[in-house]
Order: C-alpha cells, then sequence, then structure tokens
C-alpha cells in the first residue's frame, strides 16, 4: 500500500532542531571547554540515567514527527494512475501502535480488563436457545478477545506474557550490556572480564553503568507493556472506548513540541537582544529593558489566555487557511509555542545582559576595540561562547516548566487544540472520572506519571547540566 | 525616600502605557471587532445587521485611533481606543458580556480571592523557609539529601496533581471537608482549609530547593565562620545571621507576588469552585469575554509594577546598605 508523505509544520521544527542539536553537538566537540563541560555531564550518574529516559522519550517523540497519508481502497471506478489518499494524517508511530489506534471499545473498561466496567443491559442466548436479557458487565470487544469464553484464563494469559516479554527484554539487555563491554575492551586493549568489571565500577569516563541500569528498566517495561499491549487494554480505555496507552505514547510529541520548540522561538530572540542591549548601552539598551519590563510585567498566564483567545478568533474565522484538521491542530500548536516563546524570553535575556555588561569591561574585550575588530566580531569571536553557559543551562531549565504548564494551560482551554492528544487534553477529560462509581482512576494514574516521569528526568537532566556548566558550582 | 517612590511611579507610567498597547493591538488589531463579532454570535446567526447590531451595543462600531466625523475632543475620545482603552486608567473597565460592570465585579470578587491567597502566601512562605533551614542547618546529612530528592520530585508533579489528587483525597474518601464551594461568613474556613493546604503543599519543591541554594551560599560566607569561631552556637548563626541576610534575596521573589494575590489563583479557584477573580479570569476565557480578559491583563501588570516598588521599598527596610540617592 503506498501513502503520500506529509511534513507538518510542527514537524518541520522537530527535524530542524535534531538538525540543530547535531550542529550544536559537532561545534561544541570542536571547543575544548564545552567539551569539558559535556564530559562533566556524561560522568554524572543521575544526569545520564534521566537523559537515557528522556532520549526514549525523543525516540517516540520522532518517530510520532514523520507523517504521512495512506491510500485509500480504490473504488472500482477510479482512475488507477491517480490514487486518493485518506484525509487522516497519520504518523509512524500510528502505523506501529495500530491494533492500539483501531481496537476501540465502547466506553470506560479497567487496565486488562476483559469486560466493560459497568454493567449494561444484554440478551444471551441460554443453554436451551431462548434469548434472555441480563444485567452485567458486557465482554470487551478486543480486551483479551483470543481467550474466547475461557476468559478465567486471563490472569494466567498475561502472566506468561510477563514472564515471556520478562525473559525477552533480559536478553535484550544483556546482549546490549556485553557489546558495550566488548567495544571496551578492545578500545582499551583489555580482556572482556577487566572490562566488564571496569564498566560497572564506573572510576573514569562516561557513566555507562547508571545508563545501562536505566536502559534495563526501560527495555524490561517497554518489553511487559509491549506483549501485552496487542491482546489487552494494559493502561484501560478512557470514556469513548480508546486506549489509554495509544494517547499516553501520543502525548509525549505534544509535550516535546511545546518543551523544545518553545525554546527555539526564545533562544534567537533572547540571545540577540540581551547580548545587543548589554553591548551597545545607550539607547538601545534602553529601549530593550522598556520593552521586556512591559512585556514581563503582564503576568503571563494572563498574556497567554489573551494571546491564544485572539489566536483562537484568527483561525475560527480563517478556516480556508487549513485543508485537514490536522493541520488546524497542528498550527495551532505551533502558535502556542510562539506565544509561549514570545512570553518567556524576558528573563534569558535579562541575564545575558547583565553578563554582557560585566564582560565588556574585561581586558580582552577592552584590547579587541583598541584593536580596531568589528562588533559582530567581537560578539561573534568573545562574547558569544562566554555566554554559552548561561544560555545552555537556561535551555534545559525551562523544558521541564514548559511540559507542566501545557498541562495547566490546557486544562484552562487556552493550551492545545483540544482534539490534539496531550497530558493535558488527557486529564482535562479525565478529571471528573474520579467522582464516578466506580473510581475511574487510569487515565489520570496513567497521565499524571508519564508526565511526572518526563518531567523528573528532565529536572535531574538540567540539574547535571546545571551543574557541570555552572562556573560558580564547577569547581 | 519619598522622592525615590515617586520617581519610580513616574517610571511605571511608560510601562503601563505599553501594556495598555500591547493589549491594545492584540484585542482589536490582530481581529477586527467584526471577526469578534462572529465568533462571538455563532455561525449561525451572522447577519451583516447583526454584526452591526452587537458592535453597536458594545461600543466597537466606532474608528480605531481617530474620529474625523465629530469636532473638538471627539476626534480622540470618540475612538475605540479611547474608549476601551485609555478609559482603564480611570478605572472604567467598561461593561463584560452579561452586562455587569467589570470593576464592580472585580472589587467584590477580591474578597473570596484573597481569602484563599493570603492565608496560602504567608503559610507556604513560613512552611517554605523553616523546611529549607533545616536542610541548610542539617546540610550533607541523609535529612539533606533525601529532602532535596523530595523537592525535585514534588517540583517535577503537576499542579493539577496535587488539586485532583487532595480533593479526592479528603474530600472524597476521607470525607473531612466539602469537596468544592465557599460562604461568605464565618464559616468559609471549612471551605478554604483544603486549597490552602494544597497550595502550600505544592509550592514546597520548587521554593524549598531555591531558599535552601540562598542559605548555602550565605554559611559559606566569611561573617559566619568568624561568628563560629567567636563561640556562637549554630541555632544564633542560623537565625541571627544567616537568616536575616539571606532575607535578601528571597525579598526579591517573594514581595513582587504580594500585590498579584489579589488577582487570585486560576486553578485552585476554578477546581473548588470560589468566585473570586481567578475564576472568573477562567469563566472569561471560556466565555471568550474579551472585555473582562482585557481588564483582567491591565489590572495584573499595574499590580504588578506596583509589586516591584514594594520589592525596592523593601530592600531598604532590610539592608542598611542600600540607600536610595
Amino acid at each position: 500500500m503506498s501513502f503520500q508523505p506529509v511534513l507538518l509544520w510542527s514537524d518541520l521544527f522537530i527535524w530542524l532542531l535534531v538538525l540543530a542539536a547535531v550542529g550544536a553537538g559537532w561545534w561544541s566537540a570542536r571547543q575544548p571547554p564545552l567539551r569539558a563541560a559535556w564530559a562533566r555531564v556524561a560522568r554524572n550518574r543521575v544526569g545520564m540515567s534521566a537523559a537515557t529516559l528522556l532520549s526514549a522519550f525523543v525516540l517516540i517523540g520522532l518517530v510520532d514527527s514523520l507523517h504521512y497519508r495512506p491510500q485509500l481502497l480504490a473504488k472500482p471506478g477510479d482512475d488507477p494512475a491517480k490514487p486518493v489518499y485518506s484525509i487522516e494524517v497519520l504518523s509512524v508511530l500510528d502505523a506501529l501502535l495500530t491494533p492500539l489506534r483501531t481496537q476501540v471499545e465502547k466506553t470506560y473498561s479497567a487496565p486488562l480488563a476483559t469486560r466493560g466496567y459497568a454493567k449494561e443491559m444484554q440478551e444471551v442466548r441460554g443453554a436451551d436457545g431462548v434469548l434472555r436479557s441480563t444485567r452485567d458487565y458486557p465482554r470487551l470487544r478486543h480486551g483479551g478477545a483470543h481467550l474466547g469464553t475461557d476468559e478465567a484464563r486471563a490472569a494466567a494469559d498475561v502472566a506468561g506474557r510477563s514472564l515471556g516479554a520478562f525473559a525477552i527484554g533480559a536478553a535484550v539487555w544483556t546482549a546490549i550490556a556485553l557489546l558495550m563491554a566488548g567495544v571496551f575492551a578492545r578500545r582499551r586493549g583489555v580482556p572482556l572480564a577487566v572490562a566488564w568489571r571496569q564498566l560497572w565500577r564506573h572510576e573514569e569516563g562516561p557513566a555507562w553503568n547508571a545508563m545501562l541500569i536505566m536502559l534495563a528498566a526501560i527495555i524490561v517495561l517497554a518489553a511487559l507493556i509491549g506483549n501485552s499491549a496487542g491482546a489487552y487494554h494494559v493502561f484501560g480505555t478512557d470514556k469513548v472506548g480508546q486506549d489509554v496507552l495509544y494517547q499516553v505514547l501520543k502525548s509525549i510529541r505534544t509535550a516535546l513540541v511545546i518543551g523544545l520548540v518553545t525554546t527555539l522561538v526564545t533562544l534567537p530572540l533572547a540571545v540577540v537582544l540581551g547580548i545587543v542591549a548589554g553591548y551597545f548601552r545607550g539607547w538601545v539598551d534602553d529601549l530593550i529593558q522598556y520593552l521586556y519590563t512591559t512585556l514581563n510585567s503582564i503576568p503571563g498566564v494572563l498574556l497567554i489566555a489573551a494571546a491564544v483567545l485572539m489566536m483562537q478568533v484568527l483561525i475560527d474565522t480563517h478556516p480556508q487557511w487549513f485543508s485537514t484538521a490536522a493541520e488546524r491542530a497542528d498550527l495551532r500548536l505551533l502558535a502556542l509555542c510562539f506565544i509561549l516563546g514570545l512570553t518567556s524570553w524576558t528573563g534569558l535575556a535579562r541575564l545575558l545582559r547583565g553578563e554582557v555588561l560585566k564582560l565588556r569591561e574585561l581586558e580582552y574585550i577592552q584590547a579587541a576595540q583598541a584593536f580596531g575588530v568589528s562588533d559582530l566580531r567581537i560578539i561573534g569571536r568573545h562574547l558569544l561562547p562566554n555566554l554559552m553557559h548561561i544560555v545552555i543551562i537556561a535551555l534545559v531549565m525551562d523544558f521541564s516548566g514548559l511540559v507542566l504548564a501545557e498541562a495547566v494551560l490546557s486544562y484552562v482551554g487556552i493550551g492545545v487544540d483540544p482534539t490534539m492528544i496531550s497530558f493535558g487534553t488527557m486529564i482535562n477529560n479525565a478529571r471528573m472520572e474520579l467522582s464516578r462509581e466506580p473510581v475511574v482512576w487510569w487515565s489520570l494514574t496513567a497521565a499524571f506519571s508519564f508526565m511526572f516521569v518526563m518531567v523528573l528526568a528532565a529536572n535531574l537532566l538540567a540539574d547535571a547540566v546545571r551543574d557541570a556548566f555552572d562556573p560558580r558550582l564547577a569547581g | 525616600m519619598l522622592a525615590y517612590i515617586v520617581r519610580r511611579l513616574l517610571y511605571a507610567i511608560p510601562i503601563l502605557i505599553g501594556v495598555n498597547l500591547i493589549t491594545f493591538a492584540l484585542f482589536f488589531v490582530v481581529n477586527t471587532p467584526d471577526d469578534m463579532a462572529r465568533m462571538q454570535l455563532g455561525v449561525k446567526r451572522v447577519t451583516p445587521e447583526a454584526i452591526d447590531k452587537w458592535k453597536a451595543e458594545r461600543g466597537y462600531d466606532k474608528p480605531l485611533f481617530w474620529n474625523g466625523e465629530t469636532a473638538g475632543a471627539g476626534k480622540v475620545t470618540e475612538t475605540i481606543f479611547f474608549q476601551k482603552s485609555a478609559l482603564m486608567f480611570a478605572g472604567d473597565f467598561g461593561r463584560a458580556e452579561d452586562g455587569r460592570d467589570i470593576a464592580r465585579e472585580i472589587r467584590t470578587r477580591m474578597v473570596p480571592s484573597l481569602a484563599i491567597a493570603l492565608p496560602t502566601f504567608l503559610l507556604g512562605l513560613f512552611v517554605t523557609v523553616s523546611f529549607a533551614l533545616l536542610l541548610a542547618f542539617f546540610r550533607a546529612t541523609a535529612f539533606d539529601f533525601w529532602g532535596v530528592v523530595a523537592c525535585v520530585a514534588m517540583m517535577s508533579i503537576s499542579g493539577l496533581f496535587y488539586i485532583i489528587g487532595g480533593q479526592y483525597l479528603f474530600s472524597k474518601m476521607f470525607r473531612l471537608v466539602p469537596i468544592s464551594g465557599y460562604s461568605g461568613d464565618l464559616d468559609a474556613w471549612r471551605f478554604l482549609l483544603l486549597p490552602v493546604l494544597i497550595g502550600v503543599v505544592s509550592g514546597i519543591g520548587a521554593s524549598a530547593r531555591w531558599y535552601r541554594t540562598i542559605f548555602l551560599e550565605e554559611i559559606g560566607k566569611d561573617y559566619v565562620r568568624t561568628a563560629r569561631a567567636k563561640g556562637l552556637s549554630d541555632l544564633r548563626v542560623m537565625f541571627g545571621h544567616v537568616l536575616r541576610n539571606a532575607m535578601i534575596p528571597i525579598l526579591t521573589g517573594v514581595v513582587v507576588v504580594i500585590p498579584l494575590l489579589f488577582m487570585g489563583s486560576l486553578l485552585t479557584e476554578s477546581f473548588f469552585g470560589i468566585p473570586g477573580l481567578g475564576s472568573y479570569t477562567i469563566d472569561a476565557i471560556n466565555a471568550q469575554d474579551f472585555a473582562v480578559v482585557r481588564a483582567m491583563v491591565f489590572i495584573g501588570s499595574v499590580l504588578y509594577i506596583v509589586g516591584l516598588i514594594l520589592t525596592d521599598i523593601s530592600y531598604t527596610l532590610v539592608d542598611p546598605r542600600i540607600r536610595f540617592e
């Protein structure tokens, strides 16, 4: 079956970011101070396990950023040379998760359940062949469907699958660990057993041991969930019967876009305006200071609310701009990133301005000026590298706050499009579920725990990066 | 001192004008009043007459900046900018979609907002500063380590979780306090208990960790060593010296939010059904009541600027080295 690739705007920004990250990595590898700082991050065990966990999230997000429109089955009258593509935009992640996406139940069902969560009237043909209506928990259409009538076997089936998954996960992880030890042994010219011990003791270099432990947790968890996901709803289903696991996995991309693309907006604004204000001083400085004091004095949520409201009016009054619903939701997500970026550059700009004011009085800058080096060159050559640590620290510190902000904004009604799956919309849709009888806890639990793990990892990595880059902390 | 305050107040004027212009641009230049009318009226009833009527009722039928049709001062005053934006300086915020006077509504809704925000702020400050002091006092021990771990974990939890989880635990499972609501008389404490508690707990993580860093920085200074060398007890040093000196950076972050307490908290008020300014804002956002959102943006900025001035004044009170010339 053929398909038509679709490049959504947010995809473009995500892949641009990947490109920028690769470029920045290559550039900082050639800058000894930055390289040393990154090496300090790599030695930090907590930081590296957090980074491993985050890369798993990023991987899911990237797979979810390759979009396409599948080809519809040709109807008899269609021109075979002109294929018709579905209006629905899917991602590679959707394709990988097809059973999760398509196996929709009628309404709520508990994690790993084979029956619905509330009793309902149904007609059952008894042993004598007569239809009788009874009130019972309805059998799920997909959850545990392979068991047939033998539902009692569900627990044993799940246990068996988990055991199998555990074995597979352990095998995969052992292979990776051994491979790593093998590379170690080759590089250092020591026997495999010695390399294995060195790997685990972690006396120097990157904290491979911490990364391996985190990797073990990720692989085993992924295997456990993945092995049962096709046959059961591992995290249950929501009100309209959609798989919660699928929603949680889709939310990851939204959170990443909010957290990363926003920095793409913040960064140039803050760096350019901050440096220009600090370096040129005078009326330029006054103007820029006025600009950020004014923007800063509007409470963040209210400014975002006002801007998002106006954007909604703009989107609603111009439906002709968007060809698919996915495109509209996507542009709204991007607009939210831009609005968040426009309201959050002020802090970093002020920090940079203060630092530049300090740096420009130092002898080497004064000397450069006396030699007649152009301003642009001084900024690029002498100031920017000495500001990098502030920029990098600010970048990693902002990420977790933005992910948390998305949930709150979506709850308030000024976040992402209601049709876009995100942690915020999941929580917003599920907020009344705890007052149901029986309690529907799985949607909220899944959304909150995934968000918590993601933000915690980001916070821990941010701490490691700050410790490594801040000259006051890194001795 | 007085001259300084006056000068700071004068500085605030251009900033407020800037805020006013930004909100005006956001609400009237990005979208024309016609767009807003179409949005508010819905797709079905959109006729040119209906749009004109909607605009006339709200005074959006005037030109944006310059009204050439009237004489004298009317050229400036009979415009959307003057009526809707400039008059906010005089405390005239116009009417909401339901026809009520916004300024009056704000005055009555301020009380419940403050009833939640003020206790949350005071109790929160007390709890976080005490906790941070404890962490700093037991620095480099297991208590400090696990305390910081707890802080990082707590700041990684969504604010929504604290509210939803707290409501479920205390109101639904233990049935200790009502789940939501508000009352104007002395009985109100039953409604306020849970929101205040949740507000305090959700704020501990980030602030306690930050205060701890400030305390540790202060502890590393020479005067602390001198005080120790002279035989002062650890407790005296902590409370008599470290706490007092650390107040300056703490004040920077704290005083600025005091005026903003009037605005209430969006999330808490909407979850607990408290008729304050936070829920007023949320309702306005959901109903797309542009006039109310505009008014709240302006008031928020005024309060923030008041907070900045208060911060500067509070510096002189805690730090005798700072003098305003």
